[in-house]
């Protein structure tokens, strides 16, 4: 039962061939799982184009009544309200958009130096408990977010990281490295230890071999990791909103649902924000297309 | 990543008695100081920032601390578990919880594994159609409540738009006490069908063909065939999908937040929903200490159920 999301998605036509005599018999049958097969496909990705259209209509179009599919007029203006202010230089959004990459980015590799070693050592050695060690850190993972922020708001008005980047970036990172951990033992346990002993055999010891000859077999896991843990912290909503308040501090999620407070909503602009927003996120995620699997499940699913 | 038999680890002694003995001592010696150095940075960040915050919310739910108030917190000791247990309003969010989850990942799952069966019958495609129908899934929530909201609106949105062109009535989405909840179930729904769909597909393509050529050579029928051989081998990965989805699904805040508010009235209000209302609007902070933990009890057991199948499933 060794099957990756590779062979799930691949497009091999030699496998799983219908044999010819269901083939002919079941021909109004296979049409009809056609027909079934593209309305539900039509569902799905129609929001997602219709968030691309209003992105680029103008906003009378916007509101149009019966809504208009294609006769509408383009404009990028939506765009250009997500990076300028109207009256020149940069819009609160921008920042927003670059207090995310910073957070995102930082927690990452934070989340990735923690987690990999930690991996590793899971992986390889006899560690008391282990199960119950991997099991409990998982867990960390489940918990409400909702609930959890109620204490960390406590713990980081003490300490003053409240409304700041820096306390972002540690409940990101805190969050990310469980999946880290689980995700790595994974890639670590396919590399075989025999690698590691040989070297050291040869006179390596146990932490040179890792970093000579088992680190770099793991680097294409631990870019697959990094992307998953990148896209959880860009998408993250509920600490962001509860820990932050300032426009200078804001990551873009609260930032964008922040533009529907008002009276009226722009949402030509909502919807150009959301796709500026979502961009980075699709193609990253068609980057790590073969570990989705592992990647949603918080690595605990692979196969 | 189709893995042979894995080749090692989790069997350090048998690493260790592989290589002369006197460099064994000195070398596990170091390992173990290796184990230390590189677990217990992740460990402490994790005890930093989730156990230790967890704990002082335990405390907290014995007193009647409050956030705003300031001054000390007096011990209460099971008051606010006891006045939270027996609150109608908490039965209620529960029910509406209840029914959200339920709904959702029923529907959820019925689509997903669906859509996986089709695809998985098809030659062609497959690469692009599985691509497509995973968009929704790696979108934030916060963008998906907002599109759905803007879509769902009941005078200029898309939906009633389409429906009116239809000859059918306009639905107030999520302006009804009976349609927000159905609505935010729809909206989830949306966006979670593709993770069922993608863990059902991969157990679908790991079905052995000769399993199927025998069955055919049996002159075994479509529907019988589906019964004996795809369901019982899909089943426990499609259950692992189900509680992971299950456990997600009640810890959501952020559709709820963004759709509806838990309007109208309170028809939307999940627990989640309700203990952030108690905590950051009613600032009731010790209150709202001994709902979370009432939660966290209630996530602890939906992931033990969870963590134990997915150990069956890496044992067979």
């Amino acid at each position: 039962m060794a099957v990756s999301i590779n062979e799930a998605v691949s497009t091999d036509p030699a496998r799983d061939r219908t044999p010819p005599a269901r083939r002919f018999g079941g021909r109004g049958l296979s049409v009809l799982e056609i027909a079934v097969l593209t309305v539900l496909a039509a569902v799905m990705l129609f929001p997602v184009l219709w968030m691309i259209e209003t992105s680029i209509k103008e906003n009378r179009d916007v509101y149009a009544i019966p809504a208009k599919f294609f006769d509408f007029q383009v404009t990028l203006d939506h765009f250009k309200d997500v990076f300028f202010s109207s009256g020149g230089g940069r819009s609160s959004l921008s920042v927003s958009f670059l207090n995310s990459v910073v957070v995102a980015g930082v927690s990452t590799v934070l989340a990735t130096v923690l987690g990999v070693p930690a991996a590793w050592a899971y992986s390889r050695f006899a560690v008391k408990a282990k199960k119950d060690q991997l099991f409990f850190i998982l867990s960390t993972r489940f918990m409400p977010p909702v609930v959890v922020v109620i204490p960390i708001f406590l713990m980081y008005r003490q300490l003053g990281l409240i409304d700041t980047k820096l306390g972002l970036i540690l409940i990101y990172t805190a969050f990310n490295v469980p999946f880290t951990i689980w995700m790595m033992k994974g890639f670590v346990d396919e590399v075989p230890a025999e690698y590691e002993d040989a070297a050291m055999l040869d006179g390596y010891t146990r932490l040179q071999a890792f970093r000579r000859f088992t680190l770099p077999l793991l680097l294409p896991g631990i870019a697959a990791t990094a992307v998953f843990a990148l896209i959880f912290s860009w998408n993250e909503f509920v600490f962001a909103i509860f820990l932050t308040s300032s426009d200078s501090v804001r990551t873009a999620p609260p930032a964008i649902a922040g533009l529907i407070g008002g009276t009226t909503v722009d949402w030509g602009l909502v919807a150009a924000a959301s796709v500026v927003f979502a961009l980075p996120v699709l193609v990253f995620a068609y980057l790590v297309r073969k570990h989705l699997i592992a990647g949603v499940t918080l690595g605990a699913v692979r196969r | 990543m189709s893995d042979p038999v894995p080749l090692t680890t989790d069997h350090p002694g048998q690493v260790a008695s592989a290589t002369p003995p006197a460099p064994g001592w000195s070398r596990r010696l170091s390992d173990r100081w290796l184990t230390v150095a590189f677990i217990s940075p992740a460990l402490l960040l994790l005890l930093a920032m989730s156990v230790f915050p967890l704990l002082w919310a335990l405390y907290l739910s014995f007193t009647d601390y409050s956030a705003t108030r300031g001054g000390s917190a007096h011990f209460v000791w099971f008051e606010n578990y006891t006045a939270i247990l027996t609150s109608a309003q908490v039965h209620q969010r529960a029910l509406t919880t209840l029914i959200y989850v339920v709904g959702a990942v029923t529907l959820q799952t019925v689509l997903g594994f669906t859509i996986a069966y089709l695809i998985s019958r098809r030659t062609h495609g497959r690469g692009l159609l599985t691509t497509l129908f995973l968009i929704p899934m790696m979108l934030s929530p916060v963008v998906v409540g907002l599109f759905w909201r803007f879509m769902l609106d009941a005078q200029f949105g898309v939906i009633n738009s389409m429906l009116g062109s239809l000859g059918l009535g306009q639905v107030e989405w999520l302006t009804r006490q009976q349609t927000a909840l159905i609505s935010l179930i729809l909206v989830d729904t949306w966006q979670w069908t593709p993770f069922i769909m993608l863990i059902a597909l991969a157990g679908l393509t790991a079905v052995p063909k000769y399993l199927y050529e025998a069955a055919s050579i049996d002159r075994a029928s479509e529907w019988f065939r589906f019964r004996t051989i795809t369901l019982p081998l899909v089943w426990p990965l499609l259950l692992i999908a189900v509680l992971f989805r299950a456990i997600e699904a009640f810890r959501l805040f952020e559709l709820v937040y963004i759709l509806t508010s838990g309007g109208p009235g309170v028809s939307t209000e999940t627990l989640s929903f309700h203990v952030y209302k108690v905590a950051f609007l009613g600032f009731n902070t010790g209150t709202a200490s001994a709902y979370g933990i009432l939660m966290v009890l209630i996530v602890i057991v939906l992931t033990q159920l969870y963590l134990r199948y997915l150990n069956k499933l890496k044992e067979d």
